[in-house]
């Protein structure tokens, strides 16, 4: 990929949080922009973050592999992720989960829908273990949900994505 | 909703003044007062003295004396850094988020005033990726209203102090809420921990002398600066002076943060701010310190919630962050829950965390499956004994009291899933292939 003016000018600001001689700190910040595309890093992407700091593309392996927000195989538009950690799964996070894949006609451990819209996958904390059941869809919070509201929600992100073209 | 333990709230201050994320009206309620008395009539020794003397102990989980850790920066060392841990990953815990989301400035303030006791110019903030959406929006809206206001950049109110903060992401990785590991992270490496010495004091952020504290601590400072010592020792305990966060979730009625004088009884915490069990079960375990903490008995409800009553009763403070198992639920299957987060999470770096987390996963499993022996509860013993104080960091050790407290007290059910049946009939070669 090459990156677009916007992106250009995103990456400039996030260099100058960092000593000058200190780029590789923009690593993580450098991969979320890259990302934020298509929701996955191609070897495009990979090696267009390499060459903006000057490193090299085995180290952002590396770090895309370490870090689990990270990923280097396709995926939805919208990433589904549903905490099942001890706190959620004590107010029926689990069941939960299941119900969601059901309900997005996917297989128990989820995965992603035919449509390439949505990705579901269970993870663990996310800081929200009082609002459980809960999710982050593309990093927002979703919270104290019902099956009800996981329906409206993801009606109103079909609607986005058939409105923006997708 | 009101706390009958707190007239007001000293750090969820939101919960008495609408809107005080707003500059606006974080000004009109004594916002960055305390900066400017700090900055105005304090020298940062005076700074590093009225938080050593409040007594005020890291939030983050460590309880280690802030000022104290203060203390520890060389003076003539430069750059310095301050760096806040804000990657609250631990499960169970969600306070420093509703800090951030609802309260920014009096943290904000915290961390300047911070920066200014240290003599470091520049600050970051390092939140879980998952914050993405706080550090996107609230978080940063709130550091560009305070630079518009003059808090932040150059010759704040007027005097030689200048300061610069900025947040950073990291990417989902619990390791990176060990200090070292977040340092490295924020270099732009893998989130691993660095062996102790050199301690981050003295060679931290780029091996330059830095300061790591978490949201909640900081948050603790503004008041303290504005009001002073006694003011703040006039909440807590002797020892554990001060109120606290504390996050309340599992099997109870209405969960959530609620804050609390140091010293209130779990009881308390439970009972009236949380409602109680839900359909009026019996509280089976405590754990006080999310995920990485013990399992406290029920017998030990009446607990006062300060450091040193904590561990006397065999638990922690930590945190604060109290998930609550009833009468229904499954030791093993809580244990275990556990057990595979720190696999999940587990870095990589040393062999007692990397193996011993997964060797527990496989233990567990085998066990809830049906295909546990006698031997299989013992291995579990064996297992942690060899992590035990063998692990590089403490995250890795965190994985130790759960289990063990979950085998003191809950032994029988353990057992109950073992099978004498299985030592004999089982194909051991195959169940190898499957568990381990």
């Amino acid at each position: 990929m090459g990156w677009t003016e916007k992106e250009q000018q995103d990456l400039e600001k996030i260099l100058k949080k960092y000593p000058a001689d200190r780029k590789l700190s923009a690593v993580l910040p450098a991969l979320y922009l890259a990302q934020r595309e298509k929701n996955w890093l191609d070897d495009d992407d990979i090696e267009a973050v390499a060459e903006a700091l000057g490193i090299e593309t085995t180290h952002v392996h590396s770090i895309i592999g370490f870090y689990t927000l990270f990923r280097k195989e396709p995926v939805g538009k919208y990433m589904m992720e549903v905490c099942t950690d001890l706190p959620c799964a004590l107010r029926g996070a689990e069941d939960f989960f299941k119900r969601l894949c059901e309900r997005m006609g996917l297989g128990p451990k989820g995965g992603t829908t035919e449509d390439n819209l949505f990705t579901v996958e269970e993870v663990v904390c996310i800081a929200a273990c009082d609002k459980a059941p809960c999710m982050q869809i593309n990093l927002e919070f979703f919270e104290s949900l019902t099956d009800e509201q996981i329906d409206e929600v993801v009606a109103g992100l079909r609607a986005q994505a058939s409105n923006n073209g997708a | 909703m009101a706390n009958p333990l707190l007239k007001e709230h000293v750090l969820l201050r939101h919960r008495d003044i609408e809107d005080i994320h707003k500059i606006d009206v974080y000004l009109a309620h004594d916002g960055y007062r305390a900066l400017e008395k700090g900055l105005k009539e304090m020298t940062p020794d005076d700074v590093t003295n009225v938080v050593k003397a409040s007594g005020l102990r890291g939030r983050g989980g460590a309880g280690f004396p802030t000022g104290v850790k203060w203390g520890f920066i060389p003076k003539n060392l430069n750059p310095k850094y301050v760096v806040v841990n804000a990657d609250e990953s631990e499960p169970g815990t969600f306070k420093d988020r509703e800090i951030m989301e609802s309260n920014p400035h009096q943290f904000i303030e915290g961390v300047i005033l911070c920066a200014y006791a240290v003599g470091a110019e520049t600050c970051y903030i390092y939140g879980r990726g998952e914050f993405w959406t706080l550090f996107h929006g609230r978080m940063q809206e709130a550091i560009d209203e305070a630079y518009e206001k003059g808090f932040l950049g150059k010759n704040i109110f007027d005097t030689d102090f200048s300061c610069d903060m900025y947040l950073h992401l990291g990417a989902g990785a619990y390791i990176c809420g060990e200090e070292t590991a977040l340092l490295n992270s924020l270099e732009g490496l893998m989130g691993q921990p660095r062996s102790r010495p050199p301690f981050p004091a003295v060679a931290g952020l780029y091996a330059k002398p830095t300061v790591v504290n978490n949201v909640e601590t900081l948050a603790n400072v503004t008041p303290i600066v504005l009001h002073g010592a006694d003011w703040y020792r006039q909440f807590g305990t002797e020892k554990s002076p001060g109120t606290k966060i504390c996050s309340l979730s599992g099997r109870v009625n209405r969960p959530g943060n609620y804050e609390v004088p140091l010293g209130t009884p779990i009881r308390y915490l439970i009972e009236e701010l949380g409602g109680g069990i839900i359909d009026g079960k019996a509280v089976k375990a405590i754990l006080p310190a999310g995920a990485s903490s013990s399992n406290m008995g029920a017998d030990k409800i009446d607990t006062p919630m300060d450091y040193e009553s904590m561990a006397a009763a065999g638990g922690m403070l930590g945190s604060a962050s109290f998930i609550i198992l009833d009468e229904t639920i499954n030791a093993v299957w809580a244990a275990e829950k556990n057990v595979k987060f720190f696999k999940h999470e587990s870095c990589g770096k040393c062999s007692p965390c990397r193996e011993g987390t997964f060797w527990l996963t496989s233990v567990y499993r085998k066990l809830r499956e049906g295909y546990g022996t006698k031997q299989d509860v013992e291995l579990i013993e064996t297992i942690i004994n060899q992590m035990e104080g063998n692990c590089f960091c403490l995250l890795g050790e965190f994985v130790v009291p759960g289990v063990r407290t979950s085998l003191e007290l809950f032994r029988n059910e353990y057992e109950s899933l073992a099978s004498e049946e299985n030592e004999v009939d089982q194909p051991q070669k195959d169940l190898i292939h499957t568990f381990f």
